[in-house]
């Protein structure tokens, strides 16, 4: 294995992706992602940053290169193994992407699909502890019990938020991957939200990629820095080394800053 | 240049020529129509007359035919459309899923669940009758066929439309949670349609329970064949009953699958 020599969690290596053929989305990104702490990764819209984060755990095929994670090189997994790897790495949606017509436990308990049987999840017996589990996450997203039974369609965009983290993390995944999570949300409720996502992260020692449009929120809350343009990566560091600089690399011009 | 460049008209040249064209067009057919229905004007003049004769020895109904052979015949409708609806719904259900681009990629499987939904709904019910009373003899159980053929076709094609409809934000988060195909299904896609599903399964209950009433005109059971008999024995009165019985079955029938609708959904 190729990626039997370091430590990382993840090791992306060459990746590529065209959705058109010979117009790249995503030029040769190489990336070691540690087994702790919050990567975030900025940029502007339409760099790629949706593109590498739905790679990862192949709700998009890259076009080339590997990912190793966990032993295995997911770009070439299918089927059962896929889904095996694919239940290690949970994932927060912009959209949140609950089912709206179920109810808050329900959505949290769809985090165990990948593991219960069918027969199941399909009449509503999910294991003791598995349900055990699920309150003890809402309780942990700060939703107190009496949100367990609501639908989803019932509740704010900061608490289906905190639902969906809540749904990765039923996964007990090995790595999750946040796409936008703060960006359907209000300024305090985006605070609050990575504020928990660091925390759940931090507690339970489970690595944290997310995309995210705030600068500000990336640096108060990112142990690691990526930042991309074009489909490059283009700074790769802590927080404090990203410079007015290299903001106007990544975002190009500077009358924003 | 100028000028020309701030005149606006609605239409292009072309457009107003065709919707010229649209309009002869329509009134060649107006008029064609006319002249081939033939149109007997002494039968239209007594028109008035003979509806009012129709109704005159319609009323008073004959009552007492309503327990002789109405009651069971109503209520061998009920079952013939039930049964067929659910039948239909079993049917239906895999074809659906074949037939939601979104579920099944393979355009040929697609294709397979599309041509047997048009195959269905393609056939009137009354057709369909008159092929399962050939092959099963006259009964309630050619009408349930009957039925239930007639419906695969509407509650496949409005479900699997429905089901493409599904948002997919729900569909992607459970595929990252390593969901099998089957789970998407149950805990993705169902609970998405599920109120789509109950108003299709209702809304064709509710047109069958009116089909299977006409279906015994073709000796395929149900009060239509009381109706056949007192139609061709002239009992106007009995007929009349049974146009009766039929209407307040269907308002009934209205009444519950709107409140049973609204509670669902």
């Amino acid at each position: 294995m190729t990626g039997a020599g370091n430590s990382a969690l993840l090791s992306i290596r060459h990746l590529r992706k065209e959705y058109r053929p010979g117009q790249p989305v995503l030029k040769d990104i190489s990336l070691d992602i540690d087994a702790r702490g919050l990567t975030a990764i900025i940029g502007p819209s339409g760099t790629g940053k949706s593109t590498l984060i739905r790679c990862i755990n192949r709700l998009v095929d890259p076009t080339a290169g590997e990912m190793l994670f966990e032993g295995r090189d997911l770009a070439k997994l299918a089927g059962a193994e896929l889904r095996a790897a694919r239940r290690r790495i949970g994932m927060v949606f912009q959209e949140y992407n609950l089912v709206e017509r179920l109810s808050v436990i329900e959505n949290v308990l769809t985090g165990r699909l990948g593991y219960v049987p069918a027969w199941r999840a399909f009449l509503r017996k999910f294991p003791a502890a598995d349900v055990a589990r699920a309150f003890d996450l809402i309780d942990a997203v700060g939703l107190d019990e009496s949100f367990a039974t609501r639908r989803a369609d019932k509740l704010s965009g900061g608490q289906r938020q905190r639902v969906g983290i809540a749904r990765a993390l039923m996964q007990a995944p090995a790595l999750i991957l946040a796409d936008e999570p703060t960006s359907s949300l209000d300024p305090k409720t985006s605070v609050e939200i990575m504020e928990l996502m660091a925390k759940m992260g931090a507690e339970r020692g489970v690595p944290i990629i997310v995309n995210i449009h705030n600068v500000e929120l990336a640096r108060r809350y990112a142990s690691r820095i990526i930042g991309m343009t074009g489909g490059e990566v283009v700074y790769d560091g802590p927080p404090e080394g990203l410079a007015d600089a290299h903001l106007k690399h990544i975002y190009g011009g500077e009358e924003f800053l | 240049m100028n000028a020309a460049a701030r005149e606006w008209t609605r239409f292009t040249p072309g457009e107003r020529i065709a919707r010229a064209m649209l309009y002869i067009v329509t009134a060649i057919a107006v008029v064609w129509s006319i002249r081939t229905i033939d149109i007997i004007p002494e039968f239209l003049y007594d028109a008035p007359e003979q509806t009012a004769d129709l109704f005159r020895r319609m009323w008073p109904f004959d009552w007492a035919f309503y327990p002789k052979a109405v009651h069971s015949a109503l209520i061998e409708t009920f079952h013939i459309a039930t049964l067929g609806t659910i039948l239909a719904i079993v049917l239906a259900l895999p074809l659906s899923f074949l037939a939601a681009r979104n579920f099944t990629s393979n355009p040929i499987l697609n294709l397979i669940a599309q041509f047997i939904f048009v195959s269905s709904r393609s056939v009137n019910s009354l057709i369909w009758a008159l092929l399962f009373v050939a092959i099963f003899g006259p009964g309630a159980l050619s009408g349930v066929l009957s039925i239930a053929f007639r419906s695969i076709g509407f509650v496949g094609k409005l479900f699997g439309e429905a089901l493409e409809e599904a948002q997919q934000g729900p569909i992607e988060a459970l595929t990252a949670a390593g969901a099998p195909r089957s789970m998407l299904l149950v805990k993705g896609y169902w609970p998405q349609v599920e109120p789509a599903f109950w108003s299709v399964a209702l809304l064709r209950w509710d047109i069958n329970i009116r089909e299977s009433a006409v279906l015994g005109l073709v000796g395929a059971g149900g009060i239509g064949v009381a109706l056949d008999a007192a139609l061709n024995n002239l009992y106007w009165d009995q007929v009349g009953l049974i146009l009766a019985v039929i209407f307040c079955v269907v308002v009934v029938t209205e009444i519950v699958t709107s409140t049973i609708r609204s509670r669902i959904i």
